[in-house]
């Protein structure tokens, strides 16, 4: 089970939390232009990282706030916490097979 | 052509005490090059490998295993075949399947125990009665043998179901499919393997593939932990890892990866001779012959390969157990585990080209992979041997994500995903 940081109740366990996947994930700027490959890789493309996954929680059974989370999806471990719209910290790079 | 099994083989080696059996297959090293190479040792690899040189006549064919044989998902799931599933392609696919089951340790010469005993899918509430039976009205427009219990119906079918489900989750009534049910899953990987070494597939075990060699958009080879290996043709057969793979080919994947969790209890005389599943509340149980119950749980909610899941999905099911199976309330579990799979958004498995050309990939089974093996790798060995899909794997391209022409089956699914 995750103990995650949030950055604003601390450190509480991952039944309270949601999950919204990926972060960082742009909306596109002029959608009508899009082609379809682009909007198939917006809408269902998953980076799906062994590794360093930089992921978005929300704390619904608590403040009920949105932040980030780089995590290890392998060893489970969570690196860093960050505000929403912050740029993600620089991490040195961990590739499993 | 190695040792028939039968009856005279099993009587003239009890008598030399099981001390001559030969090796049910060949462990060679891999040779540089190779007609097609199958990355991925489980039930699906080793069907895809079995059909190539079965119906193809592919047999210069390797695969390639990065531990051992079957100890991926085929050896972690809990062993349930059906084919009731919604919608025509879906339901095209898994029966396709259920027929070669029904006659696959024939074919193979294997005993993989198939075993019919019947799959129940519960309804717990109104909206749940209605899903249900339209999935029986869908099943049998397609040929698929389903019918619908009402309430008593099940409680005469399994006795050890409390139909008041403690209150929490009354069952209501549920779907039948009596040609569902259990096989052994090691075997299927074992039976598979001995018979697609015998038409002459080189099966070759820790060995994992690192990377690709691609040029003018064309697969070359592979590398692996034993070298490189030319290839013609490569399938790509790797579960839960599919993106790790996909990555290193160049192209990104609409899955995400997740730990299913199951768990088996002591061993006790037999007391359910049925499967009997519900998708509302993430369980699932039948009895294996050693007696032991198997149960299914749920998918972890965030990505992760750690081969464990979390433990409140664990609390979870065993409460849904507890409740629906208050017989079982003092039953000691013995272990429980987790394999990492590799969940569609539609809940569709991706059979068929990559953007690489003669890579092909066979992934995206999500929680229900085991039942579709044989006809998985019958028609990923039509799409890899002659370049273009079988007609049942067609819609289940790469391409559905691009066009919208999604095969959502997230209803017969038996967990939410």
């Amino acid at each position: 089970m995750l103990l995650i940081d949030c950055p604003h109740c601390g450190p509480r366990a991952e039944v309270e939390f949601s999950y919204g996947n990926e972060a960082h994930i742009a909306r596109p700027l002029e959608p009508e232009a899009l082609s379809d490959e682009a909007w198939a890789d917006y809408l269902f493309m998953k980076t799906n990282r062994k590794g360093i996954m930089l992921e978005r929680w929300v704390h619904s059974h608590g403040c009920r706030r949105w932040f980030n989370v780089a995590r290890d999806t392998l060893t489970y471990e969570i690196l860093a916490v960050y505000p929403m719209g912050a740029a993600p910290p620089a991490l040195p790079e961990r590739n499993y097979l | 052509m190695r040792t028939r099994y039968n009856v005279f083989s099993l009587a003239r080696n009890a008598m030399r005490h099981h001390a001559d059996w030969p090796k049910a297959w060949r462990s060679p090293e891999p040779k540089p090059a190779y007609d097609a190479v199958i990355v991925g040792g489980g039930g699906h690899g080793l069907a895809t490998a079995y059909y190539l040189a079965k119906e193809h006549r592919l047999t210069d064919v390797a695969v390639l295993e990065r531990g051992w044989l079957g100890g991926g998902n085929t050896g972690r799931n809990t062993t349930i075949v059906r084919s009731n599933y919604l919608w025509d392609e879906s339901a095209a696919l898994y029966e396709h399947a259920m027929k070669l089951w029904e006659g696959l340790s024939q074919d193979l010469n294997y005993n993989v125990m198939f075993s019919q005993r019947g799959v129940l899918n519960l309804a717990h509430n109104q909206h749940d009665l209605r899903e249900v039976s339209r999935r029986v009205n869908a099943n049998r427009l397609n040929g698929i043998d389903s019918e619908f219990l009402d309430a008593k119906g099940v409680k005469d079918y399994c006795p050890v179901i409390d139909l008041r489900g403690g209150g929490r989750y009354p069952v209501l009534g549920a779907s039948l499919q009596r040609r569902g049910g259990t096989a052994r899953h090691d075997a299927v990987a074992w039976g598979y393997a001995r018979a697609a070494d015998a038409l002459g597939v080189d099966i070759i075990q820790e060995c994992p593939v690192e990377g690709f060699r691609i040029s003018n958009g064309r697969i070359q080879g592979v590398q692996t932990g034993k070298g490189y290996i030319e290839a013609k043709k490569v399938g790509l057969v790797p579960a839960g890892h599919a993106s790790v793979l996909a990555e290193r080919a160049g192209f990104r994947l609409p899955v995400t990866s997740v730990p299913l969790q199951a768990l088996v209890s002591e061993p006790v005389k037999p007391v359910i001779d049925c499967v009997v599943m519900s998708g509302a509340v993430h369980a699932y149980v039948s009895q294996s012959d050693k007696g032991e119950l198997v149960i299914g749980a749920g998918v972890d909610k965030y990505v992760g390969y750690g081969q464990r899941g979390s433990i409140p999905v664990t609390e979870e099911t065993i409460a849904a157990v507890c409740e629906l199976f208050p017989i079982f309330r003092r039953m000691r579990m013995l272990r429980n585990w987790g394999g990492i799979v590799d969940t569609c958004p539609d809940a569709s498995p991706i059979i068929g080209k990559t953007p690489v050309e003669g890579l092909y990939i066979n992934c995206g089974w999500g929680t229900g992979g085991f039942k579709a093996t044989p006809g998985s790798g019958h028609v990923f060995a039509h799409t890899i041997a002659t370049d273009r899909p079988h007609a049942i794997n067609a819609p289940f391209g790469l391409e559905r994500f691009r066009t919208g022409y999604l095969i959502d089956e997230h209803g017969a699914a038996a967990v939410a995903h």
